[in-house]
């Protein structure tokens, strides 16, 4: 899709465990402060809202209309997409299809979970089909359990390898002023003390759930350049899902399955060209919601040939200093509100290629990334950001 | 809009008091495959879907995790709206016209009888301030109800009048859930809910599912026996505070209305829209959307209701199927509306057609007394 959208303005809240001090709309408003404040905008020039937020994790009917006045929306357009872990890409997804479609030239997406008025665990377990599952099911934990024991049995990694994918996340979430873990892991060692939630999967393998918001703002071709010195262009973004119940969901036994990220790579960098994504893509921030699954994902992806994605890690090729660099931001292993959390992805990679990251700004020169989401039965949305198209 | 977007088929299921017969996807499936088999299409045709469901509704986290198999999202694009499903169809345009999509699904289905109206409704509530006097969208609306009828001197026999035609309209329609003959006298002498909405001034729990099929111009042309053109759209959000809004003006319809009809070119929707199709859950909402909609000054919607125009035969039927009193799902509601307009506009409404109808109106709305309105125009030419 020829999509001439650019992100003109991102803004997050410092994510933590618990936000005793504000409302849901209190905390929202930080974040929608500061992308208007990167954008040098006034809410005034936001022509349309699109709100990402699970509804189920805090028990409130229609989220987005508790908090209208709060993000400047009154007397604007505006609706709420839902659609679990993704839920935050489809709305940067769908504002992007209102600018492309000529509807409107500046458009905010306002993402947030306030995981400390629920539970997630709860509300992911509300997922499984009420007729049969529910009962069977704890939350995303056993499924990436399964995930993680299915990946072990076929490539050969052990678990100091998901051991170094937290060290990796923990060491850029201390460098991100923003990031709701900071560990300061220093070796493998303390990583596999940490206990078993669900056998392979330890406390230390798997993310948060946190209190945040983030906030992008798009805005058409026509008036990026003029408000941002600079834009990063939203290339092309795929967004695939996938029935639940289908052996790829999460950990795959037979090894043979086709994944919703295999399906999502094909068609978005087969029309962008890509072939080598190590060679033509120079960053990523990737949905991983377990130390287990970024190592999947990197195959998935396409980083990587199969069951090789732990030889990445281990090599340091997605260190912030690496050849590709993969989450610098200290991920979803750091910090996840998960309606915000695929918002944070595309902000992250969008300051990344700006250059603004700070102390997790990668390496090397980065002209154009990827972002993910991951959700549902692992559902895929992928973005292709650009410094320029 | 530069292009247009054709909307090529719809289809609803009989809306019904308990589907306890079918799951979600079931039900949706019902409305998915007469829209496939109208335009001869099979789910691997689909671009993307837009679905519409309310996980708190749906009694499940993700609601849409229900619908892929159906929708044709299985390694399929999709996307999911929480609001009315109306906005679907708003998004579904925004995909086509954004030039990635060229049939796009939409979908929206809600089985109310599964839920409990009054506790999840109360959960939309600010959760500090409001949630615990007990408020759900019943008592809420009476309070916007008692607000419009003070300010206005509308009048309970008004209301009344809307309820009345809106159930004998429905009964020209195979869909329509429970339409009743009933006078006046019966909506006013009906049990009180809360003060001054009676049973008879809303609807029942209603479960049911609306599917419409979009495309571009050039794909709906030629899926399509008689394509209808998106001529105009938009939404408008109100805060959320009942005390912060004057309950009386909708001022969110205002605004919505006020951007579909620049986009369709409409300066006097009362001669140029030939049918109307609104949302409205409780009565004295079809005199104060009407008003927002721009069918007469504010405070005139009673006597509007009054009035032969807005019947059947008048100048601007509103609600020949019957609209939303008789028996439709939220959530569905607004997409119904939408289907209906469709259905007017290619002269296939059977016993409540609105004869020529070339202009279609349609309007749902989302939240607490109509927080999120949203307008569509629609045309046959």
């Amino acid at each position: 899709m020829a999509v001439r959208t650019a992100i003109v303005g991102v803004g997050q809240t410092h994510h933590t465990t618990k936000r005793n001090d504000v409302n849901v709309a209190e905390m929202v408003g930080e974040a929608v402060r500061a992308a208007l404040a990167d954008a040098q905008l006034s809410v005034k020039d936001i022509e349309s809202f699109i709100f990402s937020n699970m509804e189920a994790f805090e028990g409130i009917l229609l989220p987005d209309h508790g908090i209208i006045a709060e993000v400047g929306a009154v007397g604007k357009p505006g609706f709420k997409v839902t659609g679990g872990g993704t839920t935050g890409s489809e709305a940067v997804g769908e504002g992007c299809h209102m600018i492309s479609a000529g509807l409107y030239d500046i458009v905010m997406i306002v993402s947030w979970q306030k995981h400390d008025c629920g539970d997630a665990t709860a509300g992911i377990s509300a997922a499984a089909v009420p007729t049969f599952a529910k009962g069977m099911v704890t939350g995303a934990v056993s499924e990436f359990a399964k995930q993680a024991l299915g990946y072990m049995n076929e490539s050969g990694a052990r678990e100091e390898h998901a051991a170094m994918v937290r060290l990796k996340a923990d060491r850029g979430a201390c460098r991100n002023p923003y990031s709701h873990l900071k560990l300061g892991l220093t070796s493998v060692d303390e990583v596999l003390k940490s206990t078993y939630l669900v056998w392979p999967i330890r406390l230390y393998d798997f993310c948060p759930q946190s209190c945040g918001a983030c906030v992008i703002i798009l805005a058409s071709e026509k008036r990026a350049k003029k408000i941002h010195k600079k834009p990063v262009w939203v290339a092309d973004f795929e967004v695939v899902h996938q029935e639940p119940f289908r052996a790829g969901s999460f950990g795959d036994p037979t090894g043979t399955e086709t994944y919703s990220q295999h399906v999502a790579c094909e068609r978005l960098y087969k029309r962008n060209g890509i072939t080598d994504v190590r060679k033509q893509v120079d960053l990523a921030e990737i949905y991983e919601p377990s130390t287990w699954e970024e190592i999947s994902l990197y195959e998935h992806l396409y980083f990587c040939e199969k069951n090789e994605g732990w030889k990445l890690i281990e090599k340091g090729v997605t260190e912030i200093g690496g050849d590709f660099p993969v989450n610098c931001s200290g991920g979803v292993l750091a910090t996840n509100p998960i309606g915000a959390t695929p918002v944070i992805r595309i902000a992250e990679a969008a300051l990344q290629i700006r250059g603004d990251a700070g102390e997790h700004q990668a390496t090397r020169d980065i002209k154009t990334a990827v972002a993910t989401a991951l959700g549902g039965p692992n559902w895929t949305a992928l973005f292709l950001l650009k410094r320029s198209l | 809009m530069a292009e247009r977007v054709g909307i090529v088929a719809v289809a609803q299921s009989k809306y019904h008091p308990n589907r306890a017969d079918v799951n979600e996807a079931e039900l949706a499936y019902e409305a998915i495959k007469q829209v496939l088999e109208e335009t001869g299409l099979t789910l691997p045709d689909i671009d993307s879907a837009v679905t519409c469901c309310q996980d708190a509704w749906d009694g499940r986290t993700i609601a849409s995790l229900n619908l892929q198999h159906v929708v044709g999202a299985h390694f399929g694009h999709e996307f999911t709206v929480a609001e009315d499903g109306i906005n679907a169809a708003y998004v579904a345009m925004s995909q086509i016209l954004a030039g990635g999509h060229e049939i796009v699904l939409v979908e929206s289905h809600m089985k109310e009888s599964q839920g409990d109206k009054s506790l999840i409704e109360n959960a939309g509530f600010d959760a500090i301030l409001m949630r615990q006097l007990g408020l759900d969208f019943t008592s809420a609306a009476a309070l916007q109800a008692r607000r419009y009828m003070d300010k206005y001197g509308v009048t309970p026999e008004q209301c009344a009048k809307a309820v009345v035609r809106n159930h004998s309209n429905a009964k020209n329609n195979p869909f329509a859930q429970k339409p009743m003959n009933i006078t006046v006298k019966d909506v006013l002498k009906s049990k009180m809910l809360v003060d001054p909405i009676r049973l008879l001034d809303t609807k029942p729990i209603s479960d049911g599912a609306c599917v419409m099929i979009m495309a571009t111009e050039e794909k709906a042309k030629k899926l399509a026996r008689k394509p209808v053109w998106i001529m105009g759209v938009s939404n408008c959000y109100e805060t959320h505070y009942l005390g912060d809004r004057e309950l009386a003006d909708c001022d969110a319809l205002v605004k919505a209305a006020k951007k579909a009809y620049s986009m369709a070119g409409i300066n006097d929707p009362l001669t140029q829209i030939d049918v109307a199709e609104i949302s409205t859950e409780y009565s004295y909402q079809e005199p104060l959307w009407m008003e927002g909609l721009g069918f007469c000054s504010r405070g005139e919607g009673g006597k509007l209701v009054d009035s032969r125009t807005i019947e059947m035969g008048g100048q601007l039927p509103v609600n020949p199927s019957g609209g939303v009193l008789p028996g439709n799902p939220n959530t569905v509601a607004g997409m119904a509306r939408v289907a209906e307009a469709v259905l007017q506009l290619r002269g296939e409404a059977g016993a409540r057609q609105v004869k020529g109808a070339k202009v279609a109106l349609a309007h749902g709305y989302t939240g607490i007394c109509g927080q999120l309105q949203a307008v569509m125009i629609l045309a046959n030419t």
